[in-house]
């Protein structure tokens, strides 16, 4: 099973996490909307490790799940972290002026969603996009 | 690789077709060019056919939300086209919402809307 990441330093970054999401996904076998899908919600997580934390990292992996086939999406970072997660899952919240559709947006696109975050530590997100 | 996005006069008309995928930068340099080149020919609508991209992130949608009131305020009009079905579903599953915006399925129609509207 291959894995891959992309460190999230600087702008280009970002392209390059949602370049190598969507060729992952292609390899997989989604769709044309997934796929956009996929790489929207690639954009968005690692526009918000650049604009938040910093630099921090996205992680792609390939994950089977009995018959189900699909595809982890991990964004890392040592940021400042999240205070009120609660807060950032409502939609139309935003603390950078409207850049970045924020979270919620991206639960919507993904299957499955789950986020952790340590003021002062850090944000991990995880979210999986299944084949269908 | 900071790519400039070619942008065509067409009467009293711009043409822009996105022809990749757009990073910040490339975005940010078309904001600026194409409010240049309003300005220069004193065109009165602008299309921007999207015929090619395959996704629009949050950044690239207020960037193009944002030069079409910037067009606005200088007065031309702007008309969107070509948004594929992959595009406009992520975008409102994004939450994001261009509602006030033009829009057609294609260039032609783009072009036939703006005429339309600029009352030739």
């Amino acid at each position: 099973m291959m894995d891959s990441s992309v460190k999230i330093i600087n702008e280009w970054d970002i392209v390059a996490a949602r370049q190598l999401g969507r060729n992952v996904a292609k390899e997989l076998g989604f769709g044309t909307v997934d796929q956009a899908r996929i790489t929207t919600a690639i954009s968005e997580l690692a526009r918000n490790i650049y604009l938040y934390a910093g630099q921090g990292e996205i992680m792609i992996e390939k994950v089977e799940s009995g018959t189900k086939k699909g595809m982890t999406i991990i964004s890392r970072d040592e940021g400042p972290g999240i205070p009120d997660l609660r807060k950032v899952m409502e939609d139309g919240f935003s603390t950078s002026g409207g850049l970045g559709a924020g979270l919620p947006g991206v639960k919507r696109l993904m299957d499955e969603f789950s986020i952790e975050s340590t003021p002062g530590k850090g944000t991990f997100i995880q979210s999986v996009k299944w084949l269908r | 690789m900071n790519m400039r996005i070619p942008i065509l006069k067409l009467h009293d008309c711009l043409l822009v077709s996105i022809q990749w995928e757009l990073d910040d930068q490339t975005a940010l340099q078309f904001q600026e060019d194409l409010l240049h080149k309003i300005h220069e020919t004193s065109a009165r609508g602008v299309v921007i056919d999207f015929t090619s991209i395959d996704f629009i992130d949050s950044f690239i949608a207020k960037v193009l939300g944002d030069v079409i009131s910037m067009s606005k305020l200088m007065g031309a009009k702007v008309v969107i086209t070509g948004i594929q079905p992959a595009v406009a579903i992520t975008l409102i599953e994004l939450g994001i919402r261009l509602e006030e915006v033009m829009t057609a399925l294609d260039l032609e129609k783009g072009l036939e809307k703006l005429q339309r509207e600029l009352g030739d």
